[in-house]
């Protein structure tokens, strides 16, 4: 602690800060620019200056940069200090000399740090009467807009792009008052974290390009706290609807979990929301082979109570991108013993395999917090920038063991950006990669190796094996990797928060155990080793946790005609299974009834269609890979009939005989029942407050109190003012009423606060800048290790892979845009979407005389498809890579031994478009 | 593509630095005089053969004010516009240029022979008013003699 | 009068080369102090002689080098860099060093590389000097073959390698933050300090950067000792200094002469006066980022303390004489415009604010100024000034332009007034 002096008054603050951190978190408006919390100080802008003072008989003093002076003890400053002012508001002034004032039609506008400081600063008067400076914007794709003019070079927008997210195709162009950020020439910003410019930006040259195709400004909006449910990390969002219409998705801060960064499909996989593929209306078919209908919500309801009058004979395949209430609420109707989970059986291994060691075992799931915080990490067999995007990020942040010495050598304080980036140079952190393929996450990383997933298991375990030999070694290990895993060992048993990251990528249970065993070993000599691992989907946790057959035993009770009728929630099953296996199953079904948003293979088989809610329209828990359930709102009305999966369910729940069970149409009861019913889920009540809670006796307003209140919009179909809609599910109001204050954390529905319009202004949400949100980081954690357990190391080393004769072993290759299909739903998204494809390393190929671009038949498993091929020399030989989940790929069990035939050769083709790497990385620059 | 000599002369030269990037100015000036200025297609080369993008090469080139990245004339005449050569007669002689070749500071005559540019004090100052015209220092010039001068460049 | 600095130059001849260079005592130093001294030794000497750097900001040269991490634990390799930029306008001192005898600076980087065990070293050229950059080209492969540069110099276990670096342009380059990253290839953009250049300079390791003249005095001082280099100047800043006059005078040049002479002595024995016709109206001490001085400071000593209590700054020493038949708003208006041309563009008054201030100055020089604009000159002198920018580039450009605000008012305001520059 040191207590500095603020305008002659003492304050005691938490060592290590900078100035300006300091006096943000005790509440003083000092305007800034060029400082993030995420990206530290680099002394650019020269807008937080301060008077700093000898002592207390100095009374001249000397400007210096609050971002770049420490708040050690006894440091004393003025804010308020007249020449300090006139200073402040003078930078302003010089920013906005070429600054083109276009705020009337600037998407910034209203949420725009550049007009806060500017208020702040009380610079009105600009005398500058010369031409501006005019510069040529870029097109940079789908997502990001460009418009440089608005630039006031406070250069945070490189550094979070090249040095926080890794990305190398944008830089600072030219000099003095001609600097220019973009690219070398007009194209798709390759980075995935590219959106995060639009946050970063403290001005309008970075906006958000979907947002544009249905604009409101900031204050329109109504908003409320959402989760990601694009992949299974859970990202805290603010969602912005209006008219009802969603209209954008930004980042929530949430310290532990995403904290400032969202990644691409996140920020811009909303527009599935408002597709053309979205059911707003129960849909029936008259008889089974008719096509399906519209019907009024009353008889779809009757068709349903109709098909489940024998509920003995129901059974309900649940999903792990629906909710927890929506999954238990299924669970209710169709009892325990016939709710399936909806995964496929390798599936449902993988996710049982992880929970079981992370609840078994004494290794903890960090929070993507304590991911940033580890010093060490290895990555085993996942390619995180595909399938949890923001781990990626984290992972790049690792604390680098050099930053750490030589901060302390020079006694640098670890904000200190540039200096300590000049210290460590481009020496790369103790990140070791053991993938299939190329991963985009290699350029960060101090080793890596690629290998069929059998040999990366191999590795794994040979690292345990020289952590701790009572884990199995690993026989007839190759010398390098041998090396490597020795390596590998040492950096993980010298660090002093070591990380093993892996996951259900690879479907491979032996890789699961191999990081468990390393983790473990760790723990065992009292290093206490992090343990995170990825999962595919939003809810994939929760659904673990729930409990249930996997889609094979559904479909065996099919079979054996345990069951008729069949009750599927936001699930599309031959995404699950292969599709001869699905439509078997449900050939055998006398009535399928299908609850979803949006429309997928699935709509053919079904009877009945239920048009549920999306994330946007109702509110719900996810649990998310660390394990932490968070809670997220509805901040969009529905179309007329579309309501929350579960509360469909609670409605065909209600029996006959009309005593409906009240509480089940609510969000609290349904919590309720689960808690009670279901102990692991106890700690889902404290996620958040009930919706009976009240601040000042108020409810939580969605719309600020800036909003431009009613227009004209709906005066064709009624001039009166509408009252606003009832939310009986939480205490936010979908209105302008309403306590501003400080919400509960689970609650803000946004980032203000007077004088902070932009979303810098969680400033003032946070305890400690860049620290938790006040009263904590929202969500519960449900599994925990067993501090101290010593269980038994996983025995089964698999053997050295063994490419067949002509057959190769097939593998699946993740594409952030594309692998997950509602993002890919999502005009922006779609754009940046690859094509299908099969890859083949080199030799392979070369074997076969198949080109890039050839088209080949691929044989597995009695499937057989027609693909076209792209090279992928990082693929070990052997192994070929098919992209997971692509539009239009068809389900296939993965990984799985295959041949290919060329059927079409083609002259070569021209080089592969942006975003259209293999793996969504490999082949891609470098 | 980058030519065997070009390759040749960049590699002795990256031998100086402990990084390949560092020598990017050096290797920006090694094709440049060969090529007379840094089109997208060399940047692209130069970058490849660096291994660095073409932004993060852009950004350097475009730093620099010798690495042109715009055509360039066949010879550049540099003009000393700095203090000691605008109190010695820089005016006169951007007059005597311009007059003769018809073309303003950053202009190429049409023939594209030559290009006209201001110059940071070229360090001569006690021999003002100064220019360069590409490697050759002329010092206490006298706009007198233009013609002579310019045809030493054909 | 003793010139230690310039004695083997001779103007019209050639440098002399290495054989020439050895038998003037040419790297007698070097064998002296790798046979004789240990690098704190070296350092020490260095201390005591009072060499204060001639890069501009006269930082004691000795106590520089003295915070260069040493011993096992220090980072490696460690560096040491000549910086041979001079890009400031007015100044030409280093090229004639450079031109007219390589091999001291040469010799004077391989005495300050052993002081701090460095073992690569790099001359940090400007590209404007071809000349220059032949000469040291030719100079730095003789003194490789001379063994006494590469490994095992002069038999000793010490090596070190020299580098001849041409920049491509931008004053900000000198600056010897920005030129660190000028040379490992990036945009020239200062670093923030600390971490300072000698503990965390060249690629992150313990770096030097010395001016080429604040180099080419070790090696004397090494040779005849520090006393003897302190008895050389006039004043406390020890040797000899280079002084220079550009302008209306009748013999612009440059000369070698004890620390602290008085500024009338340079401009009237040795610049000869100013020509006939003009009559002397002010003068930049040291280069364009220097205060203007007036008819009142002439008998000013030129050292580093005498000419900042006279309200300006020694700078490189190169004074740039201003006459009465030269308009003083145009030539600030130059000045600025260069300054304004050579931001790195980082920080926002000087990226911002000197162009601004450069447009104000040529509208009032063009006859379009207002009085309103004299106050927001006077605001950017001061909102420019020191500790308000990230580097000193804008407070240099600062200078020039407060201090012609208070000797050349009247002259700022005739233009307003008159709407014309009286001098056009
Ligand atoms: C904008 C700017 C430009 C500079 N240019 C030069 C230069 O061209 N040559 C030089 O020796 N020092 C220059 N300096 C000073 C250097 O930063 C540094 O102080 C000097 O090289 C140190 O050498 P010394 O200690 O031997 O004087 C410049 C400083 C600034 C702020
Ligand atoms: S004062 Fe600022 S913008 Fe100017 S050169 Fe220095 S760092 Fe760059
Ligand atoms: S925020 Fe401190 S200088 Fe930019």
């Amino acid at each position: 602690m040191a207590v500095i002096y603020i305008d002659n008054r003492p304050y005691t603050v938490k060592d290590g800060q900078n100035l300006l951190q300091a006096c943000l978190g005790l509440g003083f408006d000092v305007p800034y620019f060029c400082w993030h919390p995420a990206l530290g100080s680099v002394g650019a802008c020269r807008q937080c200056a301060v008077k700093q003072f000898k002592d207390e008989h100095d009374t001249r003093g000397k400007i210096v940069m609050s971002c770049m002076t420490p708040a050690a003890d006894g440091v004393r400053i003025s804010i308020d200090d007249p020449e300090v002012r006139e200073f402040r508001a003078s930078v302003i002034e010089w920013m906005m000399i070429n600054h083109p004032h276009d705020c009337p039609v600037c998407d910034e506008g209203g949420e725009c740090h550049l007009q806060d400081m500017t208020v702040m600063t009380g610079h009105v008067h600009r005398e500058y009467n010369f031409p501006k400076r005019t510069f040529r914007n870029q097109n940079l794709g789908p997502l990001v807009n460009h418009e440089m003019n608005r630039c006031i070079h406070c250069y945070r927008c490189v550094r979070f792009y090249r040095q926080y997210a890794g990305g190398r195709d944008f830089d600072a162009l030219a000099a003095h008052d001609h600097v220019y950020f973009g690219r070398s020439e007009d194209g798709v910003l390759e980075n995935e974290f590219s959106g995060n410019l639009v946050e970063v930006c403290p001005t309008g040259v970075f906006t958000d390009k979907t947002l544009k195709r249905h604009y409101s400004r900031k204050w329109d909006l109504q908003t409320a706290p959402s989760i990601c449910v694009h992949c299974g990390l859970g990202c805290n969002t603010i969602a912005g609807s209006r008219y009802g219409q969603l209209r954008r998705i930004r980042n929530r801060y949430n310290g532990e979990v995403n904290g400032y960064f969202l990644c691409d499909r996140g920020r811009y996989g909303y527009e599935f929301v408002t597709g053309d593929s979205r059911i707003e209306q129960p849909l029936a078919r008259p008889e089974r082979s008719a096509a399906l209908e519209r019907v009024a919500r009353g008889e779809a309801l009757q068709r349903a109570a109709s098909f489940l009058r024998d509920r003995g004979r129901v059974i309900g395949i649940g999903s792990p991108r629906a909710s927890l209430e929506a999954n238990y609420a299924l669970r209710r109707l169709v009892g325990p013993d016939r709710f399936y989970l909806g995964v496929s059986t390798e599936d449902y291994r993988m996710t049982a395999a992880a929970l079981k060691i992370l609840q078994a075992g004494p290794a903890r799931s960090p929070s993507l917090k304590e991911v940033r915080m580890a010093d060490a990490a290895l990555v085993l067999g996942e390619d995180v920038t595909n399938t949890a995007p923001v781990l990626a990020l984290a992972l790049r942040q690792l604390v680098h063991p050099k930053a750490d010495a030589a901060a302390k050598t020079f006694d640098l304080p670890s904000w200190s950006d540039a200096a300590i980036r000049e210290l460590v140079q481009d020496e790369k952190e103790s990140l070791f990669l053991a993938t299939p393929a190329h991963t985009k996450l290699e350029d960060a990383a101090c080793q890596t190796y690629h290998a069929a997933p059998d040999n990366l298991a191999r590795l794994g375990f040979a690292v345990a094996h020289r952590i701790d030999p009572a884990s199995p070694a690993v026989p007839d290990l190759a010398e390098e990797v041998d090396r490597l895993a020795e390596e590998i060992a040492a950096a993980l048993v010298s660090a002093k928060r070591p990380l093993i990251v892996s996951g259900t990528g690879c479907c491979s249970e032996a890789m699961l155990q191999a990081a468990a065993n390393v983790a473990w070993a760790l723990c065992r000599r009292g290093n206490p080793a992090l343990l995170s691992l990825v999962l595919p989907e939003a809810n994939s946790i929760g659904l673990g946790l729930m409990g249930g057959g996997d889609l094979q035993s559904a479909f065996q009770a099919l079979r054996e005609e345990r069951a008729d009728t069949v009750v599927v929630l936001e699930n599309d099953l031959y995404r699950r299974e292969s599709a001869a296996a699905v439509d078997a199953a449900l050939q055998l079904a006398k009535h399928v009834i299908l609850i979803d948003h949006t429309r997928h293979a699935m709509a053919e088989k079904a009877d009945l269609i239920l048009p549920a809610a999306t994330f946007a329209e109702e509110s719900g828990t996810l649990v998310n890979s660390e394990g932490r359930a968070q809670r997220y709102y509805q901040v969009l009305l529905p179309k007329a009939s579309v309501q929350p999966s579960w509360r469909w369910l609670g409605l065909l729940n209600e029996p006959a005989s009309g005593t409906a069970d009240e509480e089940l149409f609510k969000l609290d009861g349904i919590l309720a029942d689960i808690a009670g019913e279901l102990p692991q889920f106890r700690p889902i009540l404290e996620i958040a407050p009930p919706s009976g809670f009240r601040m000042m006796g108020q409810k939580v307003p969605r719309q600020s109190p800036r909003s431009s209140g009613r227009t004209a919009i709906d005066a064709k179909e009624n001039v009166s003012e509408p009252k606003p809609p009832e939310d009986p599910d939480s205490p936010l109001a979908f209105s302008m009423e309403g306590d501003e204050g400080l919400p509960p954390p689970a609650l803000i529905p946004r980032f203000w606060a007077p004088g902070w319009n932009s979303d810098q202004a969680v400033n003032k949400f946070q305890a400690e800048i860049g620290g938790a949100l006040r009263s904590g980081d929202p969500g519960k954690r449900l599994i925990e290790p067993q501090v101290g357990a010593q269980p038994d190391f996983f025995q089964t080393v698999p053997t050295v892979f063994e490419p067949h004769d002509g057959r190769l072993l097939l593998v699946p290759l993740y594409h952030i845009f594309g692998s997950e299909p509602l993002s890919a739903l999502s005009r922006g998204i779609a754009e940046l979407t690859s094509g299908r494809y099969v890859a083949l390393h080199p030799a392979d190929a070369a074997a076969q005389k198949i080109a890039e671009g050839d088209t080949v038949q691929l044989e597995l498993d009695g499937i057989s498809l027609e693909l076209p091929v792209k090279i992928a020399a990082s693929l070990p030989p052997g192994v070929a890579g098919l992209p997971s989940g692509l539009p239009g790929m068809e389900h296939v069990a993965l990984p799985s031994w295959c041949t290919v035939t060329t059927i079409l050769q083609t002259p070569p083709l021209a080089p592969p478009q942006n975003g259209e790497g293999v793996g969504g990385g490999v082949g891609a620059q470098s | 593509m980058l030519t065997p000599e070009e390759i040749r002369e960049l590699e002795a030269d990256l031998a100086h630095y402990p990084q390949k990037q560092s020598g990017c100015v050096d290797a920006l000036k090694i094709v440049q005089r060969r090529r007379g200025w840094i089109s997208d297609d060399t940047l692209r080369e130069v970058a490849v053969y660096l291994e660095m993008t073409p932004e993060e090469l852009d950004g350097v080139a475009t730093f620099y004010p010798v690495i042109f990245r715009r055509q360039v004339g066949r010879h550049i005449i540099r003009i000393c516009d700095s203090v000691s050569c605008w109190i010695m007669g820089y005016e006169k002689v951007y007059s005597a240029l311009n007059g003769t070749l018809g073309i303003r500071l950053g202009e190429t005559t049409a023939d594209g022979r030559f290009t006209l540019l201001p110059s940071a004090c070229l360090g001569v100052c006690e021999h003002a008013p100064a220019l360069m015209i590409d490697d050759d220092l002329i010092a206490d010039w006298n706009p007198g003699n233009v013609d002579g001068i310019l045809s030493r460049y054909p | 009068m003793e010139r230690p600095l310039t004695s083997n130059i001779k103007p019209g001849q050639p440098a002399p080369d290495l054989a020439e260079y050895e038998r003037s005592g040419g790297y007698e130093a070097v064998r002296k102090a790798l046979r004789e001294l240990t690098p704190a030794q070296l350092t020490g000497i260095v201390k005591d002689s009072n060499l204060r750097g001639r890069g501009g900001a006269g930082f004691p040269t000795g106590s520089k080098w003295s915070f260069v991490p040493m011993g096992e634990t220090a980072l490696r390799p460690k560096y040491l860099v000549a910086n041979a930029d001079e890009m400031e306008p007015g100044a030409f001192k280093d090229r004639v060093l450079l031109e007219g005898d390589p091999h001291q600076l040469i010799e004077g980087m391989i005495l300050a590389a052993y002081a701090i065990q460095a073992e690569a070293a790099y001359i940090f050229l400007r590209e404007e000097y071809k000349q220059a950059e032949r000469t040291l080209r030719k100079a730095v492969a003789e003194t490789y073959q001379a063994g006494y540069l590469g490994k095992n110099i002069l038999g000793s276990s010490y090596r070190l390698e020299l580098y001849v670096h041409v920049s491509a342009g931008r004053y900000i380059c000198g600056e010897e933050s920005g030129l660190l990253n000028a040379l490992e290839g990036k945009r020239a953009i200062p670093r923030s300090r600390p971490p300072f250049p000698q503990t965390s300079g060249l690629w992150g390791k313990g770096t030097i950067v010395n001016n080429v003249e604040t180099l080419c005095n070790v090696p004397h001082i090494v040779r005849n000792g520090a006393e003897w280099f302190r008895k050389l100047s006039l004043t406390g800043d020890g040797g000899t200094k280079l002084y220079g006059a550009s302008g209306k005078v009748k013999r612009p040049g440059l000369w070698e002469l004890p620390m602290g002479t008085p500024i009338r002595e340079i401009l009237e024995e040795h610049a000869g006066g100013m020509r006939d016709g003009v009559r002397f109206r002010a003068l930049l001490p040291g280069g364009a980022s220097t205060d203007f001085l007036t008819e009142e400071h002439l008998d000013v000593r030129m050292d580093f303390s005498s000419v900042e209590k006279a309200g300006s700054r020694l700078g490189t020493g190169t004074m740039i004489i201003l006459d009465d038949k030269t308009c003083p708003v145009g030539m600030v208006h130059n000045l600025e415009l260069f300054f304004a041309r050579e931001s790195c563009g980082w920080c926002t008054p000087c990226r911002e604010g000197l162009p601004w201030t450069e447009k104000i100055l040529r509208e009032i020089e063009a006859g379009r100024g207002r009085t309103s604009d004299l106050d927001r000159l006077a605001l950017h002198a001061r909102l420019l000034g020191p500790g308000r920018t990230f580097c000193a580039l804008a407070p240099g450009a600062m200078e020039p332009l407060q201090s012609a605000l208070k000797y050349f008012r009247e002259d700022f305001e005739r233009h307003i007034r008159e709407k014309r520059c009286p001098w056009s």
